[in-house]
Order: C-alpha cells, then structure tokens, then sequence
C-alpha cells in the first residue's frame, strides 16, 4: 500500500497522520484516505473533487499532473506527499 | 443598545465589548486566519464565521454553547458533464466555492433556515442552522446568470441578502455584477429588480440594464421594507417600491461612491455611507475620513467627521464593515488599515476602539458573547 504524509501546515486546521492506504491511482488512495479522515477532504479537494488551487501532490517525488481527476499511476509502496504549494515570495 | 461586536479581519476574529463606560477587545479566535464575515442569528444566539484557508478552501465554523466548531461549508454539485462556461475573461467559471460573501438568518418561522451568498455567484440554503447546505439552483441555473459578471473580483458575487420580516418567502440578492434579484416563494423562481440604476462604466447601449448594475451593497429598513437602499459603484439609489424602481441620489458631496450602506431599522429615511473616491483610487478624499448621513430619504446628506482622522487617512471600508445596532442609535465601522471606530450617537461623534488590527473585513453588531 502508498504511504501518505500531508503537509504539516494542514494539521492546526485539521488532524491529518501519516497514513497507508491502497489504490491503483492518485484518486483511489485519496478515496480511502479521506474515508478515515473524511472531514479533512475538503482542504485539500475542490467542490468538484479535484486538487485545491494550491495544492500540489508529488508520488515518489514527482508532481502529479491530473489536477482535475487524479488519474497519475500509484505503485503499491508510494511515497504520496500532499503539499501546499508555495505561492509569492 | 448592543455591547458586543465581531471583527472580522485578515488575521483573526476580534470580540469587542463595552464594558463600564468604554469598548476593549475580549476575545480572539481563529488568530492567523482570514475570517471574512460573521452573522449572529438574533431567533437564537448561534454566531457564524466564514473562514479563507486559501490553499485549504473556505470554512464555516458556528459558536454553540461549547464554543466554535466547523459545521458544513456550501459546496457546489458536480458540474454536469461537457457543460462549457466560460467568465468574460474566457476562462472556465468554476463550480466551487471561492469565497462566503454574504450570510443571512431567515424568518422567525423558518428558525433553522440561513442563507449564504458565494463567490462565483451561488446561493446557498441551510434548513438547519448550518448543519447542511443546499444550492439554489434555480438562480444558479437561470438563464441570464451568465451575465453576471465579475466586479473588483474576478467572478460575480453576491453579497447582500435581504430577507422580508413581513414574509420569510420573499427574498432579495444582490450580485457584483448582476444587479438585483427577488423571488416571492422561498428561492424558486427569480426576477430581476432594479430599473433605474446606471452603471456608468458600461457603453450607453447597456448602462441601465438592470443586470449590468454593480450594486456594492443593499440594505433595507427593517420596519419599513419598501425602502431600501443601494451603496452602488457609481452611485447612491434609494428605492420606496421594494426594489422595483430606484431613483438615483446625484448631489451627494464629498463623493457617491463608496462600499457599504446600511439603514436605521425604524426609520427608513436615515441611512449611513462612507463615501471615497471612486473608483481606481478607493481612498477618502483630501486623506478625510468621513460618514455621510441622511435623515431625509436622501435629499441632503451631512458629513460627519469628529473623531475621525482628518489628515493622511487612507482607510477603505469594506461592504460588510459598516454596522448599526438594533437601536439605530449606535454604529460602528472598521476598516484595510485595522482602524475601529463607534458611534454612540448616529454618527455625531466617534470614538477609536483600535487602530492596530489586521485589514478589517466585516463589522457585526451582537448581543453579548
């Protein structure tokens, strides 16, 4: 299973721990995540269940690109970081 | 009179009492965050906040008697598929709540009921004190929404929500831009109010089309609610007709423009402005911060200014940071540079409370907290 680690800015607002969860995709371990932490979802998801403006999701380090969906390929031990992307100087 | 206000600003919530003859900030919450409106709901003291996380989106939270929890926040429902809409800048609106611009208690026969107006233009209802939220969609989805533009923001917004006291079904919107919007019947069906309005940034074919206007807020008497209101882009208009016709206020020194307005709730022809110079400076005029008053439906406004600095201020105040208590006896107004003043007496005289907050957003008079 991926490990998710969230960014340490999100935990004042909401409790968000390292967690392992399954999935093929970006949107299916998401999925999971957010069924045991559900109230944390809308921080980081959109009305219409895509990434926030400024949220930016690296697995293994890379950025995913389907912002919108969350189509980008999970393998079964990611590394998935969900971070705030830093915006102005 | 009330003896609590909510200070909503860029960096956190502010209490402030009166207390033993003067006001003094008793309470911070959400310290940091961008707290961009508050309603108090006077059928049964419950207070809510809006919140702008920014990167973590927009929040509700609500004070109940064990203090503030987040409570449901509106969100929009799934955009149907290959639905294509674009903003006047050609870019996709988005179905997401981008910012909490107006909340509003119902009747007092709806006690649970509680209105929310959004950026990019939704409206939202709650039947159940904010426990959950339902979109509007027949406003959302009527066919000249899409001309509903965006004003000093990028996308449109609705701002003011008036509910009739005579009538908890009747319901007035205010949008920037979009104009002004009624329904009789609790949120199903619309109808555009507002002629006589002119917005005189748009080309001459369009400047009186009521869905063209840029209402900057609107505001009703409480006890005579055919009189209302209008602080407008480029403008003062003052409606006796429930909305239906406005007649515009032009000799109005030291400028018409400005963001808020509000109304004395006994007396309809007192209302309160805080006029500055329009529009790309957004500034007092001369570096003289002032309030306008009328006690005469508008014919003449006085200019008060005592207590208020009148050299080198360049405060703005925003649409929701002008307040009047249930009394129409006391005001008070915040304001971008984190000024706070009230008035004990209509204006005559104001009194500084703080000059060292955060950018000043929404101003609310309460009960004590």
């Amino acid at each position: 299973m991926a490990k998710v680690t969230f960014t340490a800015n999100i935990q004042r607002h909401v409790e968000c721990p390292e967690v392992v969860a399954a999935g093929a995709t970006l949107r299916e371990v998401l999925d999971r995540v957010f069924e045991q932490h559900l109230r944390a979802r809308s921080y980081f998801l959109d009305d219409q269940a895509g990434l926030r403006t400024h949220i930016a999701v690296f697995i293994d380090g890379q950025l995913a690109l389907d912002r919108r969906y969350l189509t980008d390929p999970v393998a079964p031990h990611s590394n998935i970081f969900v971070a705030q992307a830093l915006s102005g100087g | 009179m009330n003896d609590w206000l909510w200070v909503s600003t860029r960096k956190g919530l502010f209490g402030v009492a009166y207390r033993g003859g003067s006001w003094r900030i008793e309470r911070t919450d959400f310290l940091g965050d961008n707290v961009t409106l508050t309603l108090t709901d006077h059928r049964c003291g419950r207070t809510y906040a809006a919140l702008d996380h920014g990167h973590f989106g927009v929040k509700l939270h609500r004070f109940d008697a064990d203090g503030w929890r987040e409570i449901a926040s509106p969100v929009y429902p799934p955009r149907p598929p290959g639905l294509e809409e674009n903003d006047m800048w050609g870019r996709p609106i988005p179905w997401s709540t981008q910012k909490i611009w107006a909340l509003q208690a119902g009747g007092v026969d709806v006690p649970g009921e509680v209105w929310c107006g959004t950026i990019p233009g939704g409206v939202f209802r709650s039947p159940d004190h904010g426990a959950s939220w339902q979109l509007v969609h027949s406003l959302w989805e009527h066919p000249m929404r899409p001309r509903w533009m965006g004003g000093g923001m990028d996308l449109p917004g609705v701002h003011s929500i008036l509910v009739d006291p005579r009538d908890s079904r009747c319901i007035w919107v205010a949008v920037s831009t979009g104009g002004i919007w009624y329904t009789a019947d609790a949120g199903e069906s619309w109808s555009q109010r507002g002629d006589g309005m002119r917005a005189e940034h748009m080309p001459v074919e369009s400047m009186h089309d009521p869905i063209a206007q840029d209402v900057h807020c609107l505001a009703q008497c409480a006890a005579a609610p055919h009189r209302m209101w209008v602080q407008h882009h480029n403008g003062i208009f003052v409606s006796s007709d429930e909305g239906r016709h406005f007649t515009e206020l032009t000799d109005v020194a030291p400028s018409a423009f400005g963001f808020p307005v509000v109304v004395h709730p006994v007396d309809p022809d007192t209302a309160w402005f805080v006029p500055e110079i329009k529009d790309e400076k957004r500034i007092p005029r001369d570096g003289r911060l002032v309030v306008n008053r009328t006690r005469d439906g508008g014919r003449s406004f006085q200019t008060l200014r005592e207590g208020l600095p009148q050299q080198h201020a360049y405060d703005v105040v925003y649409r929701h940071a002008l307040a009047i208590d249930d009394t129409g006896t006391r005001l008070a107004f915040g304001s971008t540079t984190g000024n706070l003043w009230v008035s004990d007496d209509q204006g005559d005289r104001w009194i500084n409370v703080a000059h060292t907050l955060p950018p000043i957003y929404a101003v609310r008079f309460s009960e004590r907290s």
